[in-house]
C-alpha cells in the first residue's frame, strides 16, 4: 500500500542524538557541510568519516540505513567522478592514455576524494533526518528564523505550510489511490499503453485530485478560523524547545570534532 | 438542566451567498439556545441549516438582523475571537480539521492560537482528550485513526478552548454505525459537563435524543418542539423531506391499522414498552 511509505525518513529511537535539541542538530548540519568544502583533504575526509561513524553508532541506526540514503545519489557520484578523471590534468605523464582522453594521476585523486566527500555530505544530512521527526524539525526551523520575522520574513507561516503540507501527505495519498481504483473501475488503462498514453491516462487522476485538494484546503481554512487562528501573532506554543546541559555538551563536542577537521586544512594539502 | 439564560440568540436573521440573487440561504430565523441545552436542527439538503450555524461564531454574518452570542453582536470585530472561543464548530470531514501530524498538538491548536501559557495548554489539552474519550491515543497520528476517533480528535481540538456551546454540522454524518455510536456518546458527556450542543443532523434517532428539535425548510424554523412532539406529526415532516425515527413511524402505522398506540413514541425502548403492554 502506498499508505505505509515513511514520510520523511525518520527512525526513531532514545539516544543521545535522538534527544538532542533539533536546533543544535540542524545548526551541526551546516555546520558539518561547510566543514568538508573547508577541508576537502583525505585526513579531513577520513576524520569527517570516522566522526559520522561514531554518531551512527551512537544513535543505533544501522549500516544498511546508510546504504539506503546513498543508493539514490550514486549514478550522479559516479558520473561526477567519471567526469572528474578524464578531465583533470596533471603534471607529469598521464597514467593512462586511450583515443583522446588521458588520465592523470591527480585526476584519480580528485575523483575519489570527490566522490567520498559528496558520500558523506549525503550520509551526514540524512543523519539529521533519521534522527530528527519531520514535525520537531519544523519548530527547529521556526525557532532558528524567527530573528528574520523582524524584517518581515514570513517564518510562522512557512512552519505552518510545512506542518500542514506533513499532515496531508497520507490524506492525499489515499485519496489518489480511491481515484485511481475509480477510475480504473470506470476502465482506465493506467498500466498499459504507451509512454505518452500512460501520461494522459493520468490527466482523469491528477485532475479529481486537485479538485478535491482545494475543496479541503477550503474546509481546513474554516476549521482553522472556527479554533481562533490568526497567524503567528501572539501564538504560544505547546513544546517549548530548551537547550539542556546534555545539549551543552553534545554542542561542545561536535564543536570540537569540526574545529580539528577544519584545521586538518593547515597541514594537509588538499584539493583546490 | 437547561436555564433560562440564553447563550445563542439569533433575531429575524437574513443571509444570502450572492447579493444579486433574490433567494436568501436563511430568510428570517429567530431563535434562542439557553445554557445547557442539546439542541437538534433537522432539515432536507440545502435548507440553510448549516448556513445557519455558520453564523453562530462569526464564520458568516447576516446580511439583516442579529446574532447575539452571550450577549456580544457576532458583527462587532473586537468580540470576533471572543465569540469564537465560546462557540466551538465541528464539521463534517474530520480529515479536513485536524492541522497537526500528532494528535495532541492539533488538540493544542487552538490553545496555541489564544496565546494560553504552555503549562496551562498541556492541562487543557489533557482535560479536552480524556472528556472526548482519545486520551490514550495522544501520541497517534491523525491518520492512522479510525473516523470515529478523528471525529473525536477534532472535537477535542474545540473542547481544548473551552467553549461553552459545541456547534456539530453534520458531524456524523461520515461515520459508520461504530464511529457515530462513540462520538454520540463523547457528545452526552460534554452535555454532562454543561456544554451547550447544537447539533446538525440527517440523523432521526440521534435527534430523539436532544432536548429541542428544529426543522429547516427554505431557510426558516418551520417546527419546533421536543422531540415527541415534532416527530408525533410524520405527515408533516414528511412533507419537508424528511423522515421520522423508526420507532416512531412504527407508532403511526399501528395507530392507522386501528391499534391504540399513545403518543410521544418516538425511541426503540418506549416502542417495545408500549407493544409489551399491548401484548399482555
Amino acid at each position: 500500500m502506498l499508505k505505509d511509505i515513511t514520510i520523511g525518513q525518520h527512525f526513531p529511537g532514545h539516544s543521545v542524538l535522538h534527544r538532542c535539541d533539533p536546533r543544535l542538530k540542524l545548526v551541526a548540519t551546516i555546520a558539518y557541510i561547510v566543514v568538508l568544502f573547508v577541508a576537502p583533504n583525505p585526513l579531513g575526509l577520513a576524520l569527517s568519516i570516522a566522526l559520522l561513524a561514531a554518531l551512527y553508532k551512537i544513535a543505533q541506526i544501522p549500516g544498511k540505513m546508510i546504504l539506503k540514503s546513498l543508493k539514490p545519489i550514486v549514478p550522479i557520484v559516479i558520473f561526477t567522478a567519471v567526469l572528474n578523471l578524464f578531465f583533470v590534468t596533471g603534471q607529469g605523464e598521464p597514467l593512462v592514455h586511450f583515443w583522446v582522453l588521458n588520465i592523470y594521476i591527480e585526476g584519480v585523486k580528485y575523483a575519489i576524494l570527490l566522490a567520498v566527500r559528496v558520500c558523506a555530505l549525503i550520509a551526514g544530512t540524512s543523519l539529521l533526518t533519521y534522527t530528527t521527526s519531520p514535525i520537531v524539525l519544523t519548530d527547529a526551523i521556526e525557532s532558528l528564523l524567527r530573528p528574520l520575522a523582524k524584517l518581515h520574513f514570513p517564518v510562522h507561516e512557512l512552519a505552518m505550510m510545512m506542518t500542514i503540507a506533513l499532515r496531508f501527505i497520507p490524506t492525499l495519498i489515499e485519496e489518489t489511490e480511491k481515484i485511481m481504483n475509480a477510475q480504473k473501475a470506470r476502465g482506465a488503462m493506467l498500466d498499459s499503453g504507451t509512454f505518452t498514453q500512460r501520461i494522459k491516462a493520468l490527466v482523469p487522476i491528477l485532475i479529481p485530485l486537485f479538485i478535491s485538494a482545494f475543496r479541503r484546503a477550503d474546509e481546513l481554512a474554516m476549521a482553522m478560523e472556527c479554533r481562533c487562528y490568526h497567524g503567528g501573532e501572539g501564538r504560544t506554543r505547546l513544546k517549548q524547545l530548551k537547550f539542556t546541559s546534555e545539549d551543552f555538551r553534545c554542542l561542545v563536542v561536535i564543536a570540537v570534532a569540526l574545529v580539528v577537521i577544519a584545521c586538518t586544512r593547515l597541514f594537509v594539502p588538499g584539493l583546490a | 438542566m437547561p436555564n433560562q439564560e440564553s447563550i445563542l440568540q439569533a433575531q429575524n436573521v437574513h443571509f444570502r451567498y450572492d447579493p444579486e440573487q433574490p433567494k436568501y440561504a436563511v430568510d428570517g430565523v429567530t431563535l434562542d439556545i439557553r445554557r445547557g441545552e442539546f439542541v437538534a436542527v433537522l432539515g432536507a439538503n440545502g435548507c440553510g441549516k448549516s448556513t445557519l450555524a455558520k453564523h453562530f461564531n462569526a464564520i458568516l454574518l447576516p446580511e439583516a438582523g442579529t446574532v447575539l452570542v452571550e450577549g456580544m453582536d457576532t458583527r462587532n470585530e473586537d468580540h470576533l475571537y471572543d465569540v469564537r472561543q465560546k462557540v466551538g464548530m465541528v464539521f463534517q470531514n474530520p480529515d479536513n480539521q485536524i492541522v497537526a501530524t500528532i494528535v495532541e498538538e492539533d488538540v493544542a491548536f487552538a490553545p496555541e492560537n489564544l496565546g494560553v501559557p504552555p503549562e496551562e495548554i498541556r492541562t487543557r489539552i489533557d482535560e479536552a482528550m480524556k472528556l472526548a474519550g482519545i486520551y490514550e491515543k495522544r501520541d497517534a497520528a491523525p491518520y492512522k485513526l479510525s473516523g470515529g476517533q478523528k471525529q473525536r480528535v477534532a472535537i477535542a481540538g474545540v473542547i481544548a478552548m473551552r467553549p461553552d456551546c459545541l456547534v456539530l454540522d453534520e458531524s456524523t454524518a461520515m461515520l459508520d454505525p461504530h464511529g457515530r455510536a462513540q462520538v454520540m456518546k463523547t457528545i452526552h458527556q460534554l452535555r454532562a459537563a454543561g456544554i451547550t450542543i447544537v447539533s446538525i443532523t440527517h440523523y432521526m434517532e440521534e435527534a430523539a435524543q436532544a432536548d429541542r428539535v428544529l426543522v429547516m425548510s427554505r431557510g426558516r424554523i418551520v417546527m419546533e418542539g421536543t422531540p415527541e412532539q415534532v416527530f408525533s406529526q410524520t405527515e408533516k415532516l414528511h412533507s419537508y423531506h424528511l423522515d421520522v425515527p423508526q420507532a416512531a413511524e412504527l407508532r403511526d402505522e399501528l395507530v392507522k391499522a386501528g391499534i391504540p398506540m399513545p403518543e410521544n413514541v418516538i425511541t426503540p425502548e418506549a416502542c417495545a414498552e408500549e407493544l409489551f403492554k399491548l401484548l399482555k
